[in-house]
């Protein structure tokens, strides 16, 4: 996996964020266009090209939440846009206090406000449940792993969406 | 008698260049540290009656009295289109050309200028002090710029440098290169927040500093709001009151309004130091004076301080820290001497902000670390900056789809594999723009690119990826290949706003020869100084017992070495001018050595002989 290679290092769903980003200084300073300013067209771009890379892997893998979705596409894994089944019922209630609190109706916020904090925890669980399964799926590698995974990502894209869209209307 | 100046072969440096609203700047990095070559220099570019085209503190005299041949912050244009500067045409002096669209032409007398054009100037001037003070030729640079331009913005930069002659190897944002020059490194670790204020722009930028890298964790800013907005308040404010005190608006005579915002500047910056000041006015036999005190300047001033506020909070909160976290904070841009704006800032940063460094400087300095870590000279320090605006494509509906987030570091990259929507179909649009909207036209048109000649098969098969890379200058380039085949899609780029590729290169062309010619006029006059000191030195020396003592063929070389010099004087080669100053050094060798000895002897003696 490129974004891995960028660091020497092997893929893993859970690696050391310090070790993770003293090789990103190191690298920089290596790589960085600035040290090739007076050298060829030829190593110019190719300085340009790598940077590029490190910079864009630095970003994907110090967050874990990217890492694990770069890591699942890499392995031919796609993520689906589907909403969770066990979500659909609070969904629909939660996009009816929505539209009221839209049509003004203030009544609806202390419920907008409950649902929100509901889904921070629940996003807060997945966090947990997806480290977990990060070190298990390391250990073992285990494909069963990989798609208890899939299933958590997919629900907490899903719940995200969800905070995002009552955050939008909840000025704070 | 040896008045030999080395004009040997050292390398040609890597200047640094802050090219400012308001005021430019050039650097260079020294051994010691980085120097301001030369003053300041106002960025201002009038055309003369007689057609020349001159910038700096000449042509801002000649805003006075030439108003419509004259043109200030330019800088306000560059990369924008005519719609986008509406606001900006009702205050400030603009002529733009009618029928000019995607491409602003400014009218200065009866020529025309494209802002980029206007800034070449700018960027010539500083070219020829920086020559002038370090006696080489000049071909590269380091430009600064506001962090928040956008790719147009910072394309019409780096267009203005080529037209100027200069190689533009960097395009350095505005914050981090201040943060270079006030050595905050010494700091091994920390977090500091650059507060940069100007005349035309305003940038903040929260770095994360660790051994001599410099992190930008993330920016913000306003690339229309700066001290220029203090200034037609004050401005307008005057103006009523003269029409009331005078009878009759005085807004329509663009040489009074140019007196009365010079004066106006005046009473801003005298009342970052004094309590209150008069705004003077003398114009056709009639004067105006007001007082101004700074409570009520701070009253004008506050809605614009305050509109800097808000990109601050944005960026401490992108940059992911608290404002305890932040342990520094440097103010650069000359609108930083204003009391109420450091006052401002050391509230909300809760910590005294840097002040030690002249506002005006700082990033001309910077600029000239970051041409030294350029040319090697520096190693101990790597700038890591980001991109300001988020980067996106056009997809149904007006809608964009994000590919490179703002405050990501570059250089950054991302691929997206396209495919065509009907059977056969040849050409693939795309539109890249930038900005945080969710809707197109919220957000800044980039460019379109136009994937060509796709091979014909059935809608959905082609599988197109591009990749879309924005380099350590934040400025986009776009490349596509066929997935399939692997091989190099071709793209056809037609940006939004700017100059093409073969107008840039017209443009060049005209003032390159032109750099060229001031180049060798420059050496030429330099040499003739030169011959003018050896020649008065000789003048002086004959007369010196010391002359009679010479020998008669030295006499004579002398002689000959004088009147060889004087020949060549008047012509345009300066090797010529050059190598006869050698020869009559030459000849007046054994002469200075004699003087030499005199003057010793004198001294022995106990008299005092100035030689």
């Amino acid at each position: 996996m490129l974004y891995y290679e960028a660091f020497g290092m092997e893929p893993a769903l859970s690696l050391d964020a310090d070790e993770l980003k003293k090789r990103f200084y190191e690298r920089s300073r290596q790589w960085h266009p600035d040290k090739f300013s007076r050298a060829s067209t030829a190593e110019q771009d190719k300085a340009l090209e790598m940077t590029a890379v490190l910079n864009d892997a630095f970003r994907t893998l110090r967050d874990p939440i990217a890492r694990t979705e770069y890591f699942l596409k890499e392995n031919g894994i796609e993520l689906s846009k589907e909403a969770p089944p066990e979500l659909l019922e609070e969904v629909f209630e939660l996009n009816m206090a929505l539209e009221e609190l839209r049509d003004g109706d203030d009544s609806a916020r202390p419920q907008l406000i409950a649902a929100r904090d509901r889904f921070v925890a629940m996003r807060g669980e997945i966090d947990e449940a997806l480290q977990s399964a990060s070190v298990r799926y390391d250990a073992s590698k285990d494909a069963v792993v990989l798609d208890e995974i899939r299933a958590s990502l997919n629900r907490r894209r899903y719940i995200r969406n969800l905070i995002r869209e009552v955050e939008n209307v909840l000025p704070n | 008698m040896s008045f030999q100046i080395d004009f040997g072969t050292e390398k040609s440096p890597i200047v640094g260049i802050d090219l400012g609203t308001t005021n430019s700047l050039v650097a260079v990095m020294e051994l010691t540290g980085p120097r301001i070559l030369s003053g300041i220099v106002p960025s201002v570019v009038s055309v003369t009656e007689s057609g020349d085209v001159i910038a700096g503190a000449d042509a801002r005299e000649l805003l006075l009295t030439h108003p419509d041949r004259t043109v200030y912050s330019v800088k306000r244009l560059m990369g924008r289109g005519v719609e986008d500067i509406q606001d900006e045409l009702k205050l400030f002096p603009f002529h733009i050309v009618e029928g000019s669209e995607s491409t602003i032409k400014l009218k200065l007398g009866e020529k025309t200028f494209t802002p980029p054009e206007v800034s070449a100037h700018i960027l010539r001037r500083l070219k020829l002090d920086a020559e002038a003070e370090l006696g080489v030729q000049i071909t590269q640079a380091v430009i600064t710029v506001p962090a928040y331009f956008n790719d147009a913005q910072r394309q019409a930069t780096k267009d203005a440098g080529r037209i100027a002659g200069l190689e533009v190897l960097r395009l350095v944002n505005e914050p981090t290169a201040a943060a270079l020059a006030y050595g905050l490194d010494k700091r091994k670790e920390g977090i500091v927040a650059v507060y940069d204020f100007g005349g035309g722009t305003f940038d903040i930028s929260i770095l994360r500093l660790h051994d001599g890298i410099f992190e930008v964790l993330a920016t913000n800013g306003d690339t229309h709001l700066g001290g220029d907005d203090i200034d037609n308040l004050m401005l307008r404010i005057a103006l009523e009151d003269i029409q009331s005190e005078w009878g009759f608006d005085v807004s329509t005579k663009s040489d009074a309004v140019q007196l009365l915002r010079r004066a106006v500047i005046d009473a801003k910056e005298k009342l970052s130091f004094v309590p209150a000041t008069t705004i003077d006015l003398a114009y056709g036999g009639k004067t105006y004076q007001r007082e101004i005190t700074r409570e009520l300047f701070d009253k004008l001033a506050a809605p614009v301080i305050d509109r800097t506020l808000g990109p601050c909070r944005d960026c401490i909160k992108d940059a992911g820290v608290t404002v305890e976290q932040i342990d520094e904070v440097v103010m650069v841009g000359g609108s930083t001497r204003i009391p109420m704006v450091r006052s401002a800032v050391e509230v909300l940063f809760r910590k005294r902000p840097h002040t030690e460094l002249n506002p005006d400087e700082v990033v001309a300095l910077g600029a000239a670390v970051q041409a030294g870590i350029l040319s090697g000279d520096v190693e101990d320090k790597l700038l890591l900056d980001v991109t300001p605006l988020s980067l996106g494509i056009e997809t149904m509906g007006g809608l964009i789809s994000k590919l490179i987030h703002r405050n990501s570091t570059i250089p950054a990259s991302a691929t997206e594999q396209f495919t065509t929507a009907v059977d056969g179909q040849r050409n693939v649009l795309i539109h890249v723009v930038q900005g945080e909207r969710e809707l197109v036209k919220d957000c800044r048109s980039l460019a379109r690119f136009d994937l060509k000649d796709i091979a014909p098969m059935p809608a959905g098969f082609a599988r197109i990826e591009v990749r879309f890379l924005i380099d350590a200058n934040g400025i986009l380039s776009v490349t596509a290949r066929d997935s399939r085949s692997g091989k190099e899609q071709s793209v056809e780029i037609k940006p939004s706003y700017g100059l093409s590729d073969d107008q840039v290169e017209a443009m060049i062309l005209e003032s390159f020869d032109k750099a060229q010619e001031d180049f060798n006029e420059r050496q030429v006059r330099e040499a003739r100084v030169e011959a003018d000191s050896i020649l008065a030195a000789t003048e002086k020396a004959r007369k010196n017992d010391a002359y009679f003592e010479l020998l008669e063929e030295e006499r004579t070389a002398i002689e000959r070495g004088v009147s060889e010099l004087m020949v060549v004087y008047h012509g345009d080669d300066h090797l010529l001018i050059r190598s006869k100053i050698d020869q009559l050094n030459e000849a007046t060798n054994r002469l200075a050595e004699n003087m030499m000895n005199t003057a010793v002897r004198g001294a022995l003696k106990g008299t005092n002989i100035n030689g």
